[in-house]
């Protein structure tokens, strides 16, 4: 078919579009809901007895910090990443908070003695985290690739991959305070395995769900 | 561009006209084969039109539909990298490399055409539709989705649903 053709005929069916909000701006908006309905399940469930001590041990403090921004950095990506026109580099934006994360949870299983039971934890708390952790990012994930299909991103693997990994540490942050006991192994195992879990189906489903059907 | 998405068409063609030669020699330092290049070109008219809504007045348009053509330049190759991996290309028209002479006048035997134009007439509207953009015309998915107002989703199943229900009418 020619060229000429085509300009013609995608003249021809040509309707008007609401042009999209910078992407910052949705990412903040997208992360004030979230943000508001995280804090209502934490003022309403948590055990604050329990919590505070422990917010108050630094490694704790950085642990919950590093995983809030990470799940506020990997959305503000996703959101970018999903414009024909941002760099590629913004899918690196959350790597340094997953690191400080990942090793703020590393330290707590060291300073547990790497033990796989905690002693004031109960047994079988850990499978209790992975279903959380997954159970969680699902309606988080389809929220947010509701909002981020509108781009119709032109690649949407590393969009899909940061827009998961934000809505499960989403999901983490969340279940830190619903969750005070200091991490064994099995714990960061299955915390790992669930964002891994929910990353992998993401990006699996990320042509349907980002509507990215003219990715090559 | 933003007469374009309030829905201006007249601005939409003359912009798309504009641009075509500047989207064409953008691809061209990555493609020598003319006939890749503009599929690319259309590929990429194809996807601006797709995503018009990402484009923000208030940024430079130039960024926009480089960084558009660019990724669609580097799917062009790589679907062109694929397809010489799997495929031979001939300098000779098919109908003249089978040694068999039977094998070249057995199409013409069958009367195809007419016959194929009556199972044609046959198939739901939308299949039919399909199968003639994809398979008769040769038009790729989106080319054929532009055209026919069709998803690609629905064009790939409408195509499949048609092969199947000649296969069963030619049974």
């Amino acid at each position: 078919m020619r060229t000429d053709q085509i300009i013609e005929d995608l003249a021809a069916e040509l309707t008007p579009v609401r042009v999209l909000r910078p992407p910052a701006v949705r990412a903040l908006l997208w992360l004030a809901v979230v943000g508001a309905v995280s804090a209502a399940l934490i003022f309403r469930f948590t055990r604050w007895g329990a919590i505070l001590p422990r917010l108050q041990t630094p490694r704790v403090a950085l642990e919950t910090a590093a995983t809030a921004l990470t799940a506020i950095t990997a959305t503000i990506a996703a959101f970018e990443l999903s414009m024909p026109d941002r760099s590629p580099r913004w899918a690196w934006l959350p790597v340094p908070t997953l690191l400080l994360w990942l090793g703020a949870s590393g330290l707590g299983c060291l300073s547990n003695g790497l033990s796989l039971h905690n002693a004031d934890g109960p047994v079988g708390e850990s499978a209790h985290c992975f279903v959380f952790i997954t159970g969680a990012s699902v309606p988080l994930a389809i929220g947010l690739f509701w909002m981020l299909r509108r781009a119709r991103p032109l690649d949407a693997l590393p969009v899909a991959a940061v827009g998961t990994l934000g809505v499960a540490a989403t999901a983490a942050f969340v279940l830190q305070f619903f969750h005070p006991f200091d991490v064994t192994v099995i714990d960061l195992a299955l915390h790992l395995a669930a964002i891994a879990l929910v990353v992998l189906i993401g990006t699996t489903l990320r042509r349907p769900l980002l509507d990215a059907s003219g990715e090559a | 561009m933003r007469a374009a998405q309030a829905g201006d068409r007249a601005a939409y063609s003359r912009l798309l006209r504009e641009i075509t030669p500047f989207i064409r020699s953008m691809l061209r330092r990555h493609c020598s084969h003319t006939q890749d290049i503009e599929e690319m070109v259309q590929d990429t008219l194809l996807t601006l039109h797709r995503v018009r809504q990402t484009y923000d007045p208030n940024r430079p348009f130039s960024p926009w539909l480089a960084s558009i053509a660019a990724r669609r330049g580097i799917d062009g190759l790589r679907r062109r990298s694929r397809v010489a991996r799997y495929e031979i290309s001939t300098e000779f028209e098919a109908y003249e490399t089978f040694a068999d002479p039977a094998a070249n006048t057995d199409i013409d035997a069958l009367g195809v055409p007419e016959e194929v134009e009556q199972l044609l007439q046959r198939l739901p509207p939308r299949q039919r539709q399909a199968l003639e953009a994809l398979k008769l015309k040769e038009m790729s998915l989106k080319e054929a989705a532009a055209v026919s107002g069709q998803s690609v989703g629905a064009l790939k199943v409408n195509a499949h649903r048609a092969i199947k229900a000649l296969r069963a009418l030619l049974r």
